[in-house]
């Protein structure tokens, strides 16, 4: 079990995001809660990638075949992840602002009535 | 819906959600295993391509399609943004005010703005060498001349901040990444394929087309950003709205 136990802390930090998501009564805060959530996938992504004893993959100042790396490919994968997820936060931080502008308000609650 | 039955949705599916991730996470490979198939490959392949910065090789080498995918997807947002945040027609521009920052802020500003600068394009020119590479360096870039706002006032880094000009570069540089990769079509080989010599390793000019992508990824997310967040600023200090048509817009 305790081998799970980063992968289960990952689905943690994905669950607190979510209860975050659902009681917001802020939409800013519900797009931080947003980006906690894709953050529970960084630390899924680089659970898998860790190695024990290893090194970044690095091989600037480093012998190659000296020492064993983490799996480049997760961290690669968790780069793309952190641009995608901040260009979706900077969209939705733009329309929360046309919200705001259009209808007066950022809680997602008080936004019942459809307005062209 | 109530406040109440949201929270009891959220229990019950927050439930199963927990109960069949806990399940999966016992038959994942264990934390720490030295057993990473792709992993070595990735890295015999960096080696073999000469490039030190695995991570580099991998997204503008062996994965540079994705990171096409996801450079288009940097270009379309800012685009969204800006046409999202354009000056609406009940709406008026104000000149933002002079500011007076502390002159130790000013001097540290002044001292600090160039370095950055030179950081930034440091950190994208050895991409394929030590961490970073362009999406880093591209974001240190954006951030460095944002000290001149910090520093001194809007109105100077208005002043340092081309945006006519950092418009069309992010354009620029969101295209120049296809025309790279047209470039290994060209030469017989495949979209997006590393045709150029791969250098010897741990030089500069390492890595054959990786510093290229780097280059390219670098000036489209540091012009892209600069533009994004040059909307966001409009917004809070010059963008007022008019007081006499509120209902207008609708």
């Amino acid at each position: 079990m305790t081998a799970a136990l980063p992968f289960l802390a990952a689905g943690w930090v994905l669950l607190i995001a979510l209860y975050g998501l659902v009681t917001s009564r802020n939409l800013i805060h519900a797009i931080g809660c947003l980006a906690v959530a894709q953050s529970s996938t960084y630390l899924m992504l680089l659970g898998v990638g860790y190695r024990r004893g290893a090194t970044a993959p690095v091989y600037g100042d480093l012998e190659p075949g000296s020492r064993p790396v983490v799996d480049p490919v997760v961290q690669a994968l968790t780069l793309t992840d952190i641009v995608v997820g901040a260009t979706v936060t900077a969209l939705l931080l733009a329309l929360t602002i046309q919200l705001r502008k259009r209808h007066g308000t950022v809680d997602p609650q008080a936004l019942t009535a459809l307005k062209g | 819906m109530k406040d109440r039955t949201r929270l009891a949705l959220l229990a019950g599916a927050a439930a199963v959600i927990a109960g069949f991730y806990a399940a999966a996470c016992p038959r994942l490979p264990g934390f720490g295993t030295p057993h990473h198939p792709y992993g070595d490959r990735a890295v015999a392949a960096a080696l073999a391509h000469h490039t030190a910065n695995v991570v580099s090789s991998i997204n503008f080498d062996l994965r540079a399609l994705d990171t096409l995918g996801e450079e288009s997807i940097l270009f379309v947002t800012v685009l969204a943004s800006t046409l999202l945040l354009r000056l609406a027609r009940d709406e008026r521009k104000a000149t933002p005010r002079t500011e007076r920052a502390l002159p130790t802020t000013r001097l540290f500003g002044t001292v600090l703005l160039p370095v950055a600068l030179v950081v930034g394009v440091y950190v994208i020119a050895h991409g394929q060498l030590t961490p970073g590479g362009g999406f880093q360096g591209g974001v240190i870039l954006a951030t460095a001349l944002h000290l001149a706002y910090l520093a001194a006032d809007y109105r100077v880094l208005e002043r340092v901040r081309p945006l006519a000009a950092l418009d069309v570069t992010d354009a620029l540089g969101a295209v120049s990444f296809t025309a790279l990769g047209l470039v290994g079509l060209a030469a017989g080989g495949a979209f997006l394929e590393n045709v150029l010599p791969f250098g010897a390793f741990n030089q500069i000019t390492s890595g054959g087309m990786v510093p290229l992508f780097n280059a390219a990824v670098g000036v489209e997310v540091g012009s892209g950003l600069i533009v994004l967040l040059a909307h966001f600023l409009d917004q809070a200090v010059e963008i007022h709205e008019d007081d006499e048509t509120p209902e207008d817009e609708a």
